[in-house]
């Protein structure tokens, strides 16, 4: 338990020297912050699932962003940034990642299944209409007692 | 009957799917270093002051750079596997002490044992990033040239050394 206490009051203390540090920065210059966020924004955290650097407060995130700042402050351009990001961790890092050989699937795997969906839904549709013209025709009794229902008659009878 | 066979057919590629989905690690990223040069640094030795270690000092050799720190819960459980593979000698193993302190470094390698030829001290963790890392422990295994030719993501385990990387490490050295 003290052990825990320890560790809760040392991650108080990291955290809060992580923003102190974050808003020294976000104060220098307006504009490479709104940058740095922009592309923070692009780039996926790896250490923690689904979430993008900006958003993030890991230790790797802050280190990222940190190069981020740098690169951006030195008049690096975003592509060349975001290239860089790659080189190193690969196409994965990316939000939204090149059209490749090795993202073909990635990309047109939500069209194809659509596709799928759409054929499959016309052909019941087809089957359905083709079903209602042969089998849905009434007989001369048929005939006779729907018209006595619509009529109101069964209910005398 | 086709008529029920398709939901199930559906239903068992989904599972076909799913299971794979979970026998995969998300965390696993390939790295585009492989087949690429390690990225070059210089940066001090630890627990060697004044010295200073550069990936090119290796020239010549097959080496694994093996990324820890004190303060990582899985290096605890990969230590041992590196005592084990330095005692042998196998191969040349170069540590990078990745963000963390020179002090918890030594008292780590006093109290568990040193595998390592030198650890090279990361400080601020920019050689780390070149080197793509995400997630410690990593190890790299880097060939005569300089060329980065394979990347483990954790720890190191006795079968991954048999039956992975000292095979990998046997063949480079006899290329």
């Amino acid at each position: 338990m003290r052990r825990f206490a320890v560790v809760l009051a040392l991650s108080a203390l990291s955290v809060s020297g992580v923003h102190a540090d974050e808003a020294k920065t976000l104060a220098d210059d307006p504009v490479v912050e709104e940058r740095v966020q922009k592309l923070g924004e692009e780039l996926r955290c790896l250490v923690c699932q689904n979430q993008n650097i900006a958003d993030s407060h890991a230790d790797l995130a802050m280190d990222l962003k940190k190069q981020l700042r740098e690169q951006v402050s030195s008049g690096r351009s975003d592509r060349e940034i975001l290239d860089y990001m790659v080189e190193r961790y690969g196409d994965f890092v990316l939000y939204r990642p090149p059209l490749k050989t090795t993202t073909a699937l990635l990309w047109a795997g939500p069209f194809a299944l659509l596709l799928i969906a759409v054929i499959a839904l016309a052909r019941r549709l087809r089957r359905r209409t083709v079903q209602a013209a042969t089998a849905n025709t009434l007989n001369a009794e048929e005939h006779e007692r729907a018209r006595a229902l619509l009529a109101g008659e069964e209910n005398k009878a | 009957m086709s008529r029920y066979l398709w939901p199930l057919g559906l239903f068992v590629v989904l599972i076909g799917f799913l299971f794979v989905g979970l026998s995969l690690n998300p965390r696993e990223v390939p790295s585009p270093l492989i087949g690429k040069p390690a990225p070059a640094f210089s940066v001090s030795q630890l627990g060697e002051a004044g010295k200073t270690f550069a990936p090119a000092d290796m020239k010549g050799k097959v080496w694994l750079l093996n990324v820890w720190a004190s303060w990582c819960v899985a290096c605890r459980q990969e230590h041992p596997v590196l005592v084990d593979l330095g005692r042998s000698g196998a191969v040349p193993l170069v540590g990078l002490q990745y963000k963390d302190e020179p002090d918890a470094g030594l008292k780590w390698l006093a109290e568990h044992g040193n595998p390592y030829v030198l650890s090279a001290q990361d400080r601020d963790g920019r050689v780390g990033i070149d080197f793509g890392v995400y997630g410690v422990p990593e190890t790299f295994v880097i060939d005569r040239q300089g060329i980065i030719r394979h990347k483990y993501t954790g720890p190191l385990t006795p079968q991954l050394l048999r039956d992975d990387v000292l095979p990998l490490v046997k063949k480079l050295e006899a290329s």
